[in-house]
């Protein structure tokens, strides 16, 4: 078992703001990691530290088998990152765009690693289009395409599907699985449950503390948490008053029905006992992800600045 | 369609104001120019300038001589700064710009005013900026009539009507007071500055803004190439404006060109690196487009204003004179008309190029201190 990445006790602050606090991640080879967490959760400034953007406060950690600090450029060499924002030239074509990044990683036969990207891609026909008149799923595509035109050994996607449609998203899933079956490792942060879903194993961050990890299996294993569908008329309505009741640490509508979470399991029967009458129907089901990773934001509002 | 809804319009109306008052740099704008351009012009501005310095070369010492540098000083116009010991020595204090004027009393000053047998002074006036030297010029006129009348009273006086000498005003590198030929150079230091200032100022902020700044930094790229691969093209761009400017001088304006092509080529090396690197600072700290236009805008200001390039830089109260010194556009203004219109060599240019050279090693300095700490 080879560690792609294996980083300890990471730090970073801007100014007061405390980040990142004390994170440790090891993804081992070929693996896809899903890099989870709310917006402002120290995802991003994770994945700059793994790939030599930002200098880490304190911690230490080897990517690719190279120091993340003292031999940043070695990672860097081996390493592809895209950025959250679409970061290619909107105003170069879309072959100048490949081009550019195969000159600046110094590559050799660049004339055909761009050309093989671009019938890769499915555009080859579009090379001479400008990338800023792409569509998101296409720029999308095209920055996955640059990001490993030099054929890394890690790649760290940061949001790469925000804003992009159901079938362009799978397309770019398909393509990172791809990528990972020929031995890449991928560290991706996202929002989205079926994402997550799709991934090896799972890290869930947490203004700036890493709270939980493993696979998708072992992450709601060890949540802990029962989950209670409600079915009937107008079920979803009894959101808004079960969320109040003690015992419950999220209530959600889904369509039509609602899930009800909790820890204590007798707590949570109390609160639903009143509404356990026709017309709804109760059962208790596995929980999701999603009622997981509900649960734990929850649980860490305690600690927002 | 229902017409102009006056709560609309004020929805829209504290919408915008809000806005403006949280850019703060165009906040700044909008209060500091009023301000700046009225102090400026309102005080600092002096299309007459007075108290210019004048050097003197007096070939014979005697009382009349005296009492015609006595006479020019209670003029206001000429301070005398030096006293020069030969005419080539008088020659070089107005090349290379310390003295404004050079006043030659001859050798036999006062004998020839003595016998009234036609004597004369000579005042070279460094002409290059026309409007500088234009009021100081006039005031000589009343010179002759009023400058010897206590020392030839009684049988000395001359007769009615004539005077006991004569001024010769040479007008030097301009003599036919063509504004053209000083504001021409000028606008090379000005253009330069706007373009190339502004254009690397804007392409730097561009790509952080668009994010691409991040992705090149995440490739193997260093600093120091992605400053060197992004300001090359601009040096380019400087030297093609550079040659279209000297050309347009020459063919539509006929600006002599009397050499110190060593120095000018210097001095446009020196300013060219100097304004990318500036541009290249203000991009480190601007965090957005508008925001690099604007900090572009307050260096470009002062350097149309305080330069010399649109109003004489004698004519400025003594402070302006000092904050004009430390904007480069005012040392390259001196090389490139000092080379073109006087033909200056090294010797005269070496403080100009010194204050250029100083200005590029402190701007790239403060700009890669700047550039290497800002993704941390």
């Amino acid at each position: 078992m080879t560690l792609a990445i294996d980083v300890r006790g990471l730090n970073k602050s801007f100014g007061d703001k405390h980040v990142v606090n004390d994170v440790t991640i090891q993804v081992e080879q070929g693996r896809i990691c899903g890099f989870l967490g709310p917006n402002g959760s120290g995802k991003t400034t994770t994945l700059r530290m793994l790939c030599g953007l930002l200098t880490p406060d304190s911690g230490s950690g080897e990517a690719l088998g190279f120091d993340i600090i003292a031999q940043a450029d070695e990672v860097k060499r081996r390493t592809g990152y895209m950025t959250q924002k679409f970061s290619l030239y909107e105003d170069l074509t879309i072959a100048e765009n490949l081009q550019f990044t195969a000159r600046v990683y110094g590559l050799d036969r660049r004339k055909a690693r761009v050309d093989n990207a671009l019938e890769r891609l499915g555009l080859a026909t579009r090379r001479g289009q400008l990338a800023g008149t792409l569509s998101g799923g296409w720029k999308q595509r095209l920055a996955l395409a640059a990001a490993t035109l030099h054929e890394p050994k890690l790649l760290l996607l940061d949001e790469p599907t925000a804003g992009v449609d159901p079938k362009a998203r799978r397309t770019f899933w398909d393509e990172i699985h791809a990528l990972a079956a020929e031995g890449l490792t991928v560290l991706v942060s996202t929002h989205y449950m079926d994402e997550a879903e799709r991934c090896h194993e799972i890290a869930y961050i947490s203004y700036g503390r890493l709270i939980a990890r493993g696979t998708a299996a072992e992450v709601i294993d060890q949540s802990g948490l029962i989950t209670f569908h409600g079915e009937g008329p107008d079920a979803d309505k009894l959101a808004r008053e079960l969320s109040t009741a003690p015992g419950v640490e999220t209530a959600a509508a889904f369509g039509a029905a609602i899930h009800v979470s909790g820890t204590d399991r007798r707590a949570l029967e109390a609160a639903v006992k009143p509404y356990r009458r026709a017309p709804y129907r109760w059962s208790e089901v596995a929980p999701t992800l999603e009622d997981v990773f509900i649960q734990l934001m929850g649980q860490s509002q305690d600690n927002v600045q | 369609m229902t017409g102009l809804s006056g709560l609309r319009v004020l929805a829209v109306m504290v919408k915008e104001f809000k806005q403006l008052t949280r850019d703060r740099i165009t906040y700044a704008m909008m209060l500091a120019i009023p301000i700046v351009q009225l102090t400026l012009f309102g005080y600092a501005i002096n299309t007459e300038p007075r108290h210019l310095p004048t050097a003197v070369l007096m070939q014979e010492d005697s009382r009349y001589a005296r009492s015609i540098t006595a006479a020019l000083k209670n003029s206001l116009y000429f301070d005398f700064v030096a006293q020069a010991r030969s005419p080539a020595d008088l020659d070089r204090l107005i090349r290379n710009g310390e003295a404004q004027f050079a006043v030659t009393v001859p050798g036999d000053f006062s004998r020839r005013v003595a016998r009234g047998d036609k004597a004369q002074i000579l005042v070279e006036a460094d002409a290059t900026d026309p409007s500088a030297t234009g009021g100081a010029v006039a005031a000589l006129a009343a010179l002759p009539d009023q400058a010897l009348a206590h020392d030839l009273a009684g049988a000395l006086a001359p007769r009615m009507g004539t005077a006991p000498f004569e001024v010769v005003v040479h007008r030097r590198y301009n003599p036919e007071a063509i504004t053209a030929y000083n504001i021409v150079p000028g606008l090379l230091g000005i253009i330069l500055s706007l373009t190339l200032v502004m254009m690397t100022a804007l392409s730097v902020t561009r790509e952080t803004e668009r994010g691409t700044m991040e992705t090149l930094l995440s490739t193997p790229l260093e600093p120091l190439e992605v400053m060197i691969g992004k300001l090359a093209p601009y040096v380019m761009v400087g030297l093609v404006q550079t040659a279209i400017i000297l050309v347009m001088a020459r063919v539509l304006f006929h600006v002599p060109m009397g050499g110190g092509w060593l120095g000018l080529s210097l001095g446009i090396a020196l300013f060219i690196t100097g304004s990318l690197a500036l541009g290249f600072l203000i991009s480190t700290v601007a965090r957005s487009q508008l925001a690099a236009m604007q900090m572009s805008f307050f260096y470009i200001l002062p350097s149309i204003l305080l330069s010399g390039f649109m109003f004489p830089f004698r004519g400025m109260p003594a402070w302006a004179q000092w904050i004009g010194e430390v904007i480069p556009v005012t040392h390259f203004l001196r090389v490139v008309r000092g080379s073109l219109l006087k033909s200056q060599g090294l010797g005269d240019q070496w403080r100009e190029l010194l204050a250029l050279t100083a200005f590029v090693l402190v701007v790239t300095a403060l700009a890669m201190a700047r550039y290497r700490r800002t993704l941390d």
